[in-house]
Order: structure tokens, then sequence, then C-alpha cells
């Protein structure tokens, strides 16, 4: 009896917080631009196969159609081996959010566990462990990320590899921080007091309290890997040819820009959008989950 | 403060050891026979396994890099594997182009992000606010070697008023320099104005205020101040940042700087170059994050008094 009535207290809540922090999120009309500016690039990404015809349009070489300023066959032209651009841009929004999506959920799951450990359990094992990250942390993450695919050798899954690795301390970091600041209240204590396992205090009851900045952090994170995959494949260690991929059709278009410069705005402008709609999206939801902005 | 900053240097030995550790253990597991690569594909295999024994490459992991790591002490770093080239001249001869290209860098972005930023949070909510925080917005989402591109394009193809490559004269660090300068001075617009704002809020501007104290007074002698403590940490973090991940924008720029050297040698595989430069890299930024702790000081005297307690 008393079991249920605490059971509906917390549910309700909970929907009341999420829904002030979404009442907050809504006000912010920078935040919500971003939020259907991504939607839209997810969109067009799932669905990219009932825009342009793959095989045709973005992979195929047409010689007699190369270096085409935009017309209105081809609203962004076509690049040095006759494949048109939209198609392109297209695919490459499937690659970019499928890479920046995975990278952060490998990374996330990598650093939640690390941090979690090392801020619940804290002493030496917090000391060892966040030493460690310390020392990933010092290295410059395109460096991490550029050691690691030469080692393993170019191509998708070493680059989501190299890139997940390469962001677990920073989310590693801020779980730690998130837990200390929430371990020693007294719902910890009574849960300890119930015998409850660490790592179902873990899971069930620190984490959803410390989602806030981890979301946050996530989708800051998701738009710094957008633009180190396509730094990567700008150098050439990242997608490879003829897989369409924003940071490479730049590589592409570099040695031709004097005379067609569409080659490189195009996709350098994709990148962007890509960019700052997650980054408006972060900036909103941190204005939003900040308490101190609430009134 | 001796004291700290020797406490400081002490800490700095673990960072390198683990640095130089993870980077080691990722080029001696890439596959690829370093032999083999100095004697080319025509060399015999006898060649190859006496060259492997001469250099110590059949030896275990681990006692080759504490063999590396004693050399490196004594200040020899090896010769490259891939020219037979000591591999201190070349890493020192380009370090200064890094090492100017990062100060440029850095120093563009502060002379013009802070006062961006102090601008915007004095005038919150005006057009000059709601202008600097859509540059801001913009310069942080522009992938930094588009930038570079969008500027060669524009000064040194259709102006040609600037060059695109090369590190002959100061011209050429120009385009580099900013564009190497955006996404820090995004960071810093923000920053700024956040504290700044909240600064501004606190008791004791209220008082100034109240005791007469004019604007410029009150800004620059009481606010600016305590605002600029954390902006000093996004400078110091930015600046190790810029030192490794100038990588990109040398390539784009075709710089012979340390981030060009990295990406050619873990491509050729080529170890001693790339230890040495990611050790350079590490030692600097070290450096610098130190320099930044005896900056607080400075301007913090609460900080100060911390120190010389310890």
């Amino acid at each position: 009896m008393i079991k249920q009535k605490s059971g509906i207290k917390r549910k309700y809540k909970k929907r009341s917080q999420i829904k002030s922090i979404m009442f907050r999120y809504k006000k912010n009309k920078l935040a919500m631009f971003g939020l259907v500016m991504l939607i839209i690039m997810i969109l067009i990404a799932i669905f990219a196969n009932f825009i342009v015809d793959y095989e045709v349009d973005a992979v195929k070489q047409v010689m007699k159609e190369r270096l085409l300023a935009p017309n209105k066959d081809h609203i962004f032209g076509t690049d040095a081996y006759g494949r048109d651009i939209y198609a392109r841009i297209v695919f490459g929004a499937r690659i970019s959010l499928f890479v920046g999506l995975i990278t952060i959920t490998l990374s996330l799951a990598g650093g939640a566990i690390i941090g979690a450990t090392a801020g619940y359990y804290g002493g030496k094992v917090d000391n060892v462990l966040m030493r460690i990250m310390d020392i990933f942390l010092a290295i410059p993450s395109i460096l991490l990320a550029i050691s690691i695919v030469a080692a393993l050798g170019a191509g998708l899954f070493n680059l989501l590899l190299a890139m997940s690795i390469s962001q677990v301390p920073r989310f590693a970091r801020i779980v730690r921080s998130s837990i200390l600041t929430i371990k020693d209240q007294e719902f910890i204590e009574a849960a300890k007091a119930c015998g409850t396992k660490d790592s179902r205090i873990i899971i069930k009851h620190i984490l959803p309290n410390a989602i806030g900045p981890i979301i946050v952090q996530a989708t800051l994170t998701m738009a710094s890997t957008i633009l180190t995959i396509s730094s990567l494949s700008f150098i050439g260690l990242g997608i490879q040819a003829p897989t369409p991929e924003w940071g490479s059709m730049l590589s592409d278009g570099k040695s031709q820009m004097r005379y067609y410069p569409h080659l490189v705005i195009i996709p350098g402008i994709a990148i962007m959008m890509a960019v700052m709609s997650l980054n408006l999206i972060g900036d909103g939801l941190r204005d939003a989950l900040d308490p101190r902005l609430k009134n | 403060m001796l004291r700290f900053i020797f406490k400081r240097l002490l800490m700095i030995i673990p960072v390198i050891i683990g640095i130089s550790f993870i980077i080691f253990s990722i080029m001696a597991l890439t596959p690829g026979d370093p032999a083999r690569l100095i004697l080319g594909e025509s060399a015999s295999q006898t060649d190859v396994e006496l060259l492997r024994e001469e250099m110590g490459l059949n030896d275990n992991f681990l006692i080759r890099y504490v063999d590396y790591m004693k050399d490196v002490v004594r200040g020899d770093f090896g010769l490259s594997y891939r020219n037979r080239i000591p591999v201190y001249d070349e890493v020192f001869a380009r370090f200064p182009n890094t090492l100017v290209l990062a100060f440029w860098g850095i120093t563009l972005s502060v002379l013009i992000g802070v006062p961006i930023g102090i601008i915007s949070a004095v005038k919150q909510y005006s057009i000059l606010d709601t202008m600097s925080l859509g540059a801001a917005l913009v310069l942080a989402s522009i992938p930094a070697f588009w930038l570079g591109l969008m500027l060669i394009l524009l000064f040194s193809l259709k102006l040609n008023l600037l060059p695109s490559t090369g590190v002959e004269t100061w011209k050429n660090f120009v385009l580099p320099s900013i564009t190497l300068a955006a996404g820090t001075m995004a960071t810093l617009i923000r920053m700024t104005r956040s504290t700044m704002l909240e600064v501004i809020r606190q008791d004791y501007i209220r008082t100034a205020k109240a005791k007469g104290a004019g604007e410029r007074r009150l800004i620059f002698k009481h606010a600016l101040r305590n605002a600029l403590l954390p902006v000093i940490t996004i400078i110091g973090i930015n600046f190790g940042f810029q030192l490794g991940g100038a990588m990109i924008i040398e390539t784009v720029f075709a710089m012979p700087g340390l981030g060009t050297l990295m990406i050619t040698s873990v491509r050729m595989k080529d170890t001693p170059m790339v230890m040495a430069s990611v050790l350079f890299v590490a030692v600097a930024v070290s450096l610098v994050n130190l320099l930044v702790d005896l900056l607080y000081s400075f301007i913090d005297p609460r900080i100060k008094s911390q120190y010389s307690k310890s």
C-alpha cells in the first residue's frame, strides 16, 4: 500500500520536471530552430535512398557531366567525376549522423562505467582511473584518433573505435563529478541501508539524477565528433572513397576550388549546419536544465 | 611559490611517461615492419633480419620502451625511420612554426574575443549583444579546415592578397592564424560574456555603483579582474589544444610544422618522429598550464596566499 503510494508520487513529480524542462526549452527560439534543423537532417539521413538513387547519382561516374556549376538538373552541381553533389550531400548526412551517434553511445557507455566506478568508490580506484583519464585528455583527441586509425587501418569500424576512445575521458569526468555531488545524499544512504547492490544504486538511483549534464555533453560531443570525422576524412584517414562523406568531398574538391568553388563551399555548409544544430540544441538544453535560470 | 612551481614541474613527469607509453604502444601495435620500411621492398629477408636485430626490434616491447625513454632522457631522440635524419633536428626546426602559429592564434582570439564578450555583457540584450552571440555561434560551428579553405579562396586565389602556403614571411601566417583563432574566439566571447554577467550582478559591484563609480571604472577596475579567471583557464586549455590541434590547419596551408610532421610520420609508421613530436607538444602543453596557474595568482591574490601556504 505504502509502496504503491510513493510510486505514484514519484512518477508525478518526475513528469512535471520533464515538462517544465520542455517548457523552458520550447521558449528558446534558437534551440527550437536547432532541433527542427536536426530533425530535418535525421529524416534526410533515414530516407536518403527515397530522395536520391545511391548507385546512379552518388557514386556512378559520368565523365561527360564533370564539374558542372549548379544548374537545374544538379542543384549543387557535379564533382570531378560527374557525380551529383546534392546526392552525395544527402548520403553524407547518413554517414556523419551515424558515426556521430555511434560514437557518443560507445564513449558514453565507456565513460559512464569508468566515471561511475571512480566517483562511487573513490579513494585509490578513483585516483588511478582518473589519472589515466587525465593522461588521455592531455593528448589532443584528434592526434589520438589519428594514431589509432593509423595503427588499425582506415575504415568505418576503426574510425568509430578511435573516435569513441578519444571521447571516453570527457564523459568519465562529467559522470564522475555528477556522481560525487549525488552519492552522499540521503536517498542513496537509504538505498544502501536497504541492502541494495552497488551496481543497482549506480544505475537506478544515481545515473538518472546525473542525466542532465550528461545529455548536454553528449549533444556537444556529437557536434565535435562530426567535425573530427570530417577533419580526418579531409586528411585522408577517415571514410574512404567512393563513400560520400562531407570531409572527403571537401578534400577532393580542394585542388580545383579556384575555378569550381562550389566543390568546397557546399560540403562545408553542410558540415556547418549539422554542427550548428547540435550546438544550438546543447546550449538550449543546458539553459533549460539549469535550475538557476528557472525563474 | 617556488616550492609550488617545483611540485608542478614534478607532476609533469608521470603525465609524460603515460603519454609516451600510450603512443609507443599504439605505434608498436601497428602492423608493418620498420626495418622493411627503411630498407625498401627490394631488400633481402636476411638484411631486414640483421637490421631488426641491430635496431633492437626483436626485443620485448617493454624493454624497447624503457630503452627508448633512457635515450630520451639523455636527449637522444633517435633517427627517423623514413630518411635516417636525427629526429631532434627535424622536430626542433619545425616547432617554432607551430609555436608562432599557436601564439598568434591565441593572441588574435583574445584581442578580439574578450572585448566583444565584455561589450556583449555590458550591453546585454542589445543589437550588439545579439550580433556577437550570433557571430560566436557561427564561428564555433565552422569546421576550421573549411574556414581555411574559404580564406584561401577569397584572399589568395580571388584577391591575390596573401600567400596560401609556406612559412617564409609574416604574410604566410596571417590566414592560418585567423583560421586557428576562430574557434577559440567563439569560446572566449561566450565565456567572457557569461562570467562578466555573473560578476556584474554581485553585491560588491552594486556597492561600487552606489558609491558613485563611473561605468568605465566599474567594469575595468572592479568587474573585469574577477571575470578574467575562467577566461584565462579557457586560454590555457586552448593553447594546448592549438599546439596539437593545429595539425589540420597546417595541412590546409601546407605549413612545415609539428602537425604536418605528426600526420605524415604516423602514416609512414615513423615511430621515433611521432614520439618526439608528441612529447614536445605534451611538455609544451604542461608548461603552458603551469604558466596559467601562475597567472591566476597574479590576478587573484586569494590564490596567491594559498600557494605560499602550501
